[in-house]
């Protein structure tokens, strides 16, 4: 405190030292300043000296500390307030009502709830932040080949300025080159876009788009989310809901026409007009004047009952309220309203009789029938008695309704009054006071205008003959073309409507008869193709004999070639004596060597001279070179065809093979195991069999194997040992996405090698999922990488890609994140 | 035109940093995109058939079908379009008219063809060690001849240069060059030898016994050997084990070819059948009964489709080795001793001293006269077509004979799986290559694509194993669950009819199907029958009607 009475007082010197040198009107600025300053220290040092204690005796002598352990009131602060005079009424009153209120404040959760919903909250954040990562991580995934670090500048050539920083448009030529560029608003500097694909840009970036979209989408759910919900309550069937539902939108609806009496009188009087519509509509039909089913039941108990009759009256009650006509309290405007609704002639409340031709009850025309039974044929035929009961309703009805209409035209006001005023109701509430009030209002002028209406009343009655006469044509032209359009058209729809249910319905047992056509082995080919030639060769049918076919198989007729032999040298003689020579030798040569080393391994060593005899003629040792004379080469060649003969005489070879394929499929078929027990629950003994029954109940017969690959080939044994040595090279587990084998299968179809295919091919079938450049340094992904050039504001209205002026600031951003990883880099190193 | 210039301009001086560069040409390109492939091309190259994404796919599982089929897509369409690299096409020969090709004599050929082909054209007149086995090396440049009486000699046969020659003092049974020329096995009387291309005897394989025949499967680098005794073995030459040894219990083994497309050797047995073997299994694979005499030779052709037998019953029958079925079969008076067939599907035929030559074997009809025919001077021993070249090799008594048949070898080879041209160091580099790439035996059987396929009988054992512990099936196709509509659509009613919707789906398809088969077979029928009716109603008298 000192110091500042110190720094004030050197303050004053200083400026009293100048002040000599200003002029007068300073100098009075000057002492107004000291002034306020002076008085600014003077109040602080007053508050200091203030004694602060609160008791109740205040002794000069020493400070009594009574009071200070009791707690404050609110009550005490209360009676201060309302004896001071300065305080304002808010607070007083804030402060009674302080008093007043016996609510006591709720305790604060506990800690643990707190946290939880802390907890719940901070998730839900995280989420949403973490959640923009998906897309990108997504891509990453699907994507075939990944290089990394992310963020490489594109390879290739660059453009001038990206390489030469301080690079200037110097030669003539440059110039002109950039002056045309100028020109024609071609980008010059940054040339990535011109201003018009910029333009285009930035009319809606991608983000703003999505943003749209996903409202219309929200919209058009929220829309069907209604209707689904109007539609469910719509299908409640509660008569009590619907009522009650019917009574709370009437109220809502009064609510409403109060206020919009004031607030917008053009939208009431349309709503007054419905009002109107619907009176009409009531005093149309019959819907509450008890003449329904359930009014004829309640009417019969009404006498009995109190709340039938209740029920009964409340109808009549309705339909009263509803056809009453609606008073408006300002007379002018409301008359005039009236009078109009009263020169609108009686059929116009009529329904359209195209509506429902069929129910005389829903036309609300009661007196006239000619042209709507003309029109309505097949209500013609309905019974007498029937008839009759309508009759009679409708007589009911006339009556009630005449009743009515004098009672209305009691309440009707005159055309003039009504023609004084414009279109203006507003109270559409038919309270009965009102009403009695206008009653009496408009009775005076009654008998005045009693002519003019009956004239009006008679024009009316005239238009309305006259009208209707033109309907009932009209309805009756309508109806024949109805009629006529169901005939013609109509009935060759429904024709075809049938015909085609015919031929569907054919279609369908088509179809089954087919399912049921289909081969029990549906086609089931051999998993090796056949060409077409293979059909050409004669396939034995099935069903025959085995042995036949094979011998039909074997002898197919074969055609002879014949060997035109090269003109040699040698004369034709010559020639002749070779081509012998050549029979004979084939005669001589393989045939019964092959024949005879088979025979030999065949029947063991049978005869092992004529091995001896033959070998060294035929044998693997030169043969050729040492000729046997002739004379005896035809001896042995007799002797060995006759063999021969012998030997296929049998068709032995073939009786061999058929015999091994047969031994083969009896090895294949299953055994039939025969558990059956003799004695067992039996009587046993020798010579005693187990009962038949038995015998078949435990014999287990294993279902049989699926058919040979040979089935079919009589010729052939195809071996059905499973080849198990390439099991273990094979796939045996399907690998993750795929569902099937054929579908993995198809996956794997085409190879990969550079054998079969094209070098590039090669290279794009096997590039490497992840591709690392050496010796960079691979940062985790950053946010500003994938996202940097979309605007996450919702509402941005920048565009998709940064260009010229947000360069800038484009770059601070990068920087930022560069500093962000540079940070993130030296964690690491500590 | 100033908008031009100021393009060009643009183009010129901003060079690559453009992100649409307009090219200054307002031409348009008549051409555009990439050129269209054939149809034909396209299917030349199609590996199965296309797979759809199956309706209600998740997403995985339709990404993955997805890039799998593009992949493939790419890789057909690239082979497809590299297609145009395989310029070279077979020739063949053409006679005058009246003029049977095989009347033109080899000398007239020779003649008339230009020196290098005409030098392809020679004999060796080897009378005194015959009747020669021969091989010709996988890139068909080397040649190796096997005389019984023990005359062993390689050589380079285009520059016939002879790079060892030598006698085994034993009988030859058969030679087969190993998977590169510096190594050749000859089956010798008693044991099988492995000689390098010097001469030098490298391995007399002892557990071989009594070879008669050998083939050499190159990627399986195996040698599957024919014994007298009745077994087949396999070597495994890359590493020198006996992979497998199977007793045929089918006596002497003398007739042998390999299925070029799956290494499924076939065997010829003198009781008719031709049986068929891989290492893996003790039994035959196939056994089928081809003659009614013993099987004197059968080859296959290189797609692994055809496969053709001769046999005691002079009979030449021509067999689809896919479905086992037999397309058509002739008779050669003369019987055939040795088969062969070329890389273009030229058949020759040795019968007796004469070799013929035949075209169009493969197809659907049968042959009635032979393309080509050469006379040879004693019994012919071996034949062999020379791979990438119109040259079939001929060992008989007398020596060997190389004949020029036009149109026999494939024009276009593959360099880096078989070069003729390659040197040293290529086939060093080929030679670890196709080391590394060597297909294991167990691979061998009748489908060569069953690797690629999931192993069922495993598959269906282990899925078991697993829906009895789960309690579940995993893999079990998600019933229907008809999704709640709202609006009222989701009434029980509603529901069943949206269930019986898609019921028995795959059913309906079969049906729907067939019922379109039908439908369109009814067609053609009514088509035909009325078009006939049309022809059947014209009277003779029709044709004065106006």
């Amino acid at each position: 405190m000192a110091a500042d009475e110190e720094e004030l007082s050197i303050n004053e010197q200083a400026i009293s030292a100048s002040e000599d040198e200003e002029g007068s009107d300073d100098e009075r600025k000057h002492k107004k300043l000291l002034e306020a300053i002076s008085s600014m220290g003077s109040r602080k040092r007053k508050k200091q000296n203030e004694r602060s204690e609160a008791s109740v005796q205040v002794s000069e002598f020493f400070v009594n500390a009574e009071g200070t352990g009791e707690k404050v009131n609110l009550s005490d602060l209360l009676g201060t307030v309302e004896k001071t005079s300065g305080a304002s009424n808010k607070t007083k009153k804030q402060l009674r009502n302080l008093q007043s209120s016996k609510e006591t404040l709720e305790l604060p959760l506990n800690k643990q709830q707190t946290e939880k919903i802390q907890r719940g909250i901070a998730y839900e954040k995280t989420a949403a932040e973490v959640s923009c990562w998906r897309n990108i991580i997504l891509q990453n995934q699907k994507a075939e080949q990944m290089v990394f670090p992310l963020n490489q500048e594109s390879p290739g050539p660059k453009r001038v300025e990206q390489v030469v920083a301080g690079w200037k448009v110097q030669t003539p030529l440059e110039q002109e080159i950039f002056r045309l560029l100028h020109i024609n608003s071609q980008p010059v500097d940054d040339p990535v876009l011109t201003p018009v694909e910029e333009q285009s840009l930035k009319a809606m970036s991608l983000e703003e788009a999505k943003i749209r979209r996903a409202e219309l989408q929200k919209a058009r759910a929220l829309q069907s989310y209604y209707e689904a919900k109007a539609k469910r309550e719509k299908k409640i069937k509660s008569k009590k809901y619907h009522k009650v539902q019917r009574k709370a939108k009437c109220k809502d609806f009064l609510k409403q026409f109060d206020e919009m009496v004031k607030t917008n009188p053009e939208g009431a009087l349309e709503e007054l007009k419905k009002m109107e519509l619907s009176r009409m509509e009531e005093r149309m039909s019959l819907k509450h004047q008890n003449s329904g089913k359930w009014a004829k039941s309640k009417a019969i108990m009404a006498k009995y009952d109190d709340s039938a009759r209740k029920a009964m009256q409340e109808q009549l009650q309705m339909n009263k309220d509803l056809t009453q006509k609606i008073v408006v309290p300002s007379d002018d405007e409301h008359e005039s309203n009236e009078e109009g609704l009263e020169t609108i002639p009686d059929f116009v409340n009529d329904s359209e009789p195209v509506i429902d031709s069929v129910n005389p009850w829903m036309r609300g025309q009661l007196t006239h029938e000619e042209p709507e039974v003309s029109c309505v044929t097949t209500e013609d035929v309905q019974t007498a008695e029937e008839e009759n009961e309508e009759e009679e309703l409708v007589g009911e009805f006339e009556r009630k309704r005449k009743l009515r209409q004098a009672d209305e035209e009691d309440l009707i006001p005159t055309e003039e009054e009504r023609k004084r005023a414009g279109l203006k109701k507003i109270q559409p509430a038919s309270e009965v006071v009102e009403e009695d009030v206008v009653e009496v209002s408009d009775k005076e002028e009654e008998d005045d205008d009693d002519d003019d209406e009956e004239e009006e009343e008679e024009d009316v009655s005239e238009f309305n003959t006259l009208f209707r006469l033109m309907r009932s044509e009209k309805t009756l032209e309508g109806s024949n073309q109805t009629r006529e359009g169901l005939n013609t058209p109509g009935q060759e729809d429904e024709e075809g409507l049938l015909n085609e249910g015919q031929i569907r319905v054919r279609n369908i047992e088509d179809l089954e008869v087919l399912g049921e056509f289909v081969d029990p082995q549906p086609i089931a080919e051999p998993s090796l193709p056949r060409t077409a030639a293979v059909e050409a060769t004669s396939e034995p049918p099935y069903k025959k004999k085995r042995e036949i076919d094979l011998k039909e198989v074997l002898t197919k007729e074969a055609k002879a070639v014949k060997v035109p032999f090269l003109p040699t040298v040698v004369d034709e003689e010559e020639r002749d004596e070779q081509i012998s020579i050549i029979k004979e030798a084939f005669a001589g040569d393989d045939v019964i060597s092959d024949f005879i080393k088979d025979k030999s391994k065949l029947e063991a060593a049978g005869r092992p001279e004529v091995v001896d005899l033959t070998l060294p003629g035929w044998g693997e040792w030169g043969g050729v070179g040492l000729k046997p004379s002739r004379w005896k080469r035809k001896r042995e060649r007799d002797e060995q065809i006759s063999i021969i003969k012998e030997a296929f005489a049998g068709d032995d070879v073939i009786s061999d093979f058929i015999k091994d394929k047969s031994k083969l499929e009896a090895a294949g078929r299953p055994e039939v195991v025969d558990l059956t027990l003799p004695g067992w629950g039996e009587w046993g003994g020798v010579g005693l069999k187990p009962s038949r029954w038995k015998r078949k109940r435990f014999r287990i017969k294993t279902a049989p194997p699926p058919p040979r690959q040979d089935q079919k080939l009589p010729d052939v044994i195809i071996s059905e040992n499973r080849n198990a040595s390439v099991a273990s090279h094979q796939v045996s587990q399907l690998p993750f996405p795929f569902q099937n084998t054929a579908q993995f299968e198809s996956s794997i179809r085409t190879p990969i090698g550079p054998t079969w295919n094209t070098q590039s091919v090669v290279k794009n079938m096997t590039k490497p999922k992840v591709i690392t450049k050496m010796g960079a340094i691979i940062e985790p992904m950053v946010k500003e990488d994938f996202i940097k050039n979309k605007t996450t504001t919702p509402g941005g209205k920048g565009p998709a890609i940064m260009l010229g002026e947000n360069k800038r600031a484009k770059e601070g951003t990068k920087r930022s994140s560069e500093k962000h990883r540079g940070r993130r880099s030296q964690k690491r190193r500590k | 035109f100033r908008k031009m210039e100021q393009e060009m301009l643009k183009c010129l001086f901003l060079g690559f940093g453009l992100q649409k560069i307009r090219y200054p040409c307002s031409k348009k390109d008549p051409f555009p995109g990439e050129a269209p492939i054939p149809h034909k091309q396209l299917q030349k190259f199609q590996r199965g058939e296309k797979y759809k994404v199956p309706a209600g796919a998740r997403r995985r599982l339709k990404e993955a079908i997805i890039s799998s089929e593009a992949m493939s897509e790419l890789a057909q369409k690239q082979a497809a379009r590299y297609d145009l690299l395989l310029p070279e096409d077979a020739g063949f020969l053409e006679g005058d008219e009246d003029e049977d090709t095989n009347t033109i004599s080899q000398d007239d050929i020779a003649d008339a063809v230009d020196i290098t082909s005409g030098s392809k054209y020679f004999n060796l007149h080897l009378s005194q060690f015959g009747p020669y086995r021969l091989d010709y090396g996988r890139t068909g440049r080397h040649l190796l001849v096997g005389g019984k009486k023990g005359h062993v000699a390689c050589i380079d046969w285009q520059s016939k240069d002879l790079m060892c020659e030598m006698n085994v003092m034993e009988t030859v049974n058969d030679v087969k060059w190993l998977h590169t020329e510096a190594m050749f096995a000859v089956a010798q009387k008693r044991w099988l030898y492995i000689y390098d291309s010097k001469g030098l005897e490298l391995h007399c394989v002892k557990k071989f016994n009594d070879v008669l025949r050998m083939q050499f499967l190159p990627y399986h680098f195996l040698l599957a050997t024919a014994s007298a005794t009745g077994f087949l073995q396999y070597l495994d030459v890359s590493v020198g084990k006996e992979i497998a040894a199977v007793c045929t219990k089918m006596g002497r083994l003398d007739v042998m070819s390999q299925n070029p497309h799956n290494a499924v050797i076939h065997l010829g047995h003198p009781n008719g059948t031709v049986s068929l073997w891989s290492p893996n299994q003790k039994e035959p694979l196939v056994k089928m009964l081809c003659h009614r005499g013993a099987v004197r030779s059968l080859t296959v052709d290189k797609t692994g489709t055809y496969m053709v037998t001769s046999g005691l019953d002079r009979k030449l029958k021509v067999y689809d080795i896919r479905a086992f079925k037999p397309l058509h079969s002739c008779f050669l008076p003369a019987g055939a001793s040795c088969l062969s067939l070329s890389q273009g599907g030229l058949l020759s035929a040795a019968t007796g001293d004469i070799v013929q030559v035949y075209q169009n074997v493969l197809g659907s009809s049968p042959v009635s006269k032979p393309y080509m025919a050469h006379r040879l001077r004693g019994q012919i021993w071996g034949l062999a077509y020379c791979p990438f070249e119109d040259v079939l090799g001929i060992g008989h008594g007398e020596g060997f004979t190389s004949m020029i048949v036009p149109g026999a070898g494939e024009p276009n080879f593959d360099a880096l799986d078989t070069n003729p041209f390659r040197s040293s160091k290529q086939r060093q580099e080929w030679e670890v290559k196709a080391l590394l790439e060597k297909v294991q035996p167990e691979l061998i059987g009748l489908d060569p694509g069953q690797l690629s396929k999931v192993d069922q009988a495993s598959f269906e054992q282990r899925h078991k194993e697993q829906v009895e512990a789960l309690g579940f099936d995993p893999l079990a196709k998600d019933k229907f669950k008809p999704k709640t509509k709202k609006k009222g659509r989701s009434s029980a009613g509603a529901i069943e009819k949206r269930k019986r919707k898609v019921a028995h789906e795959d059913q309906r398809d079969e049906i729907r199907q067939t019922v379109q088969e039908r439908t369109e077979r009814d067609k053609e029928q009514k088509e035909k029958s009325n078009e006939k009716k049309k022809l059947g109603n014209k009277s003779t008298l029709d044709r004065f009607r106006k």
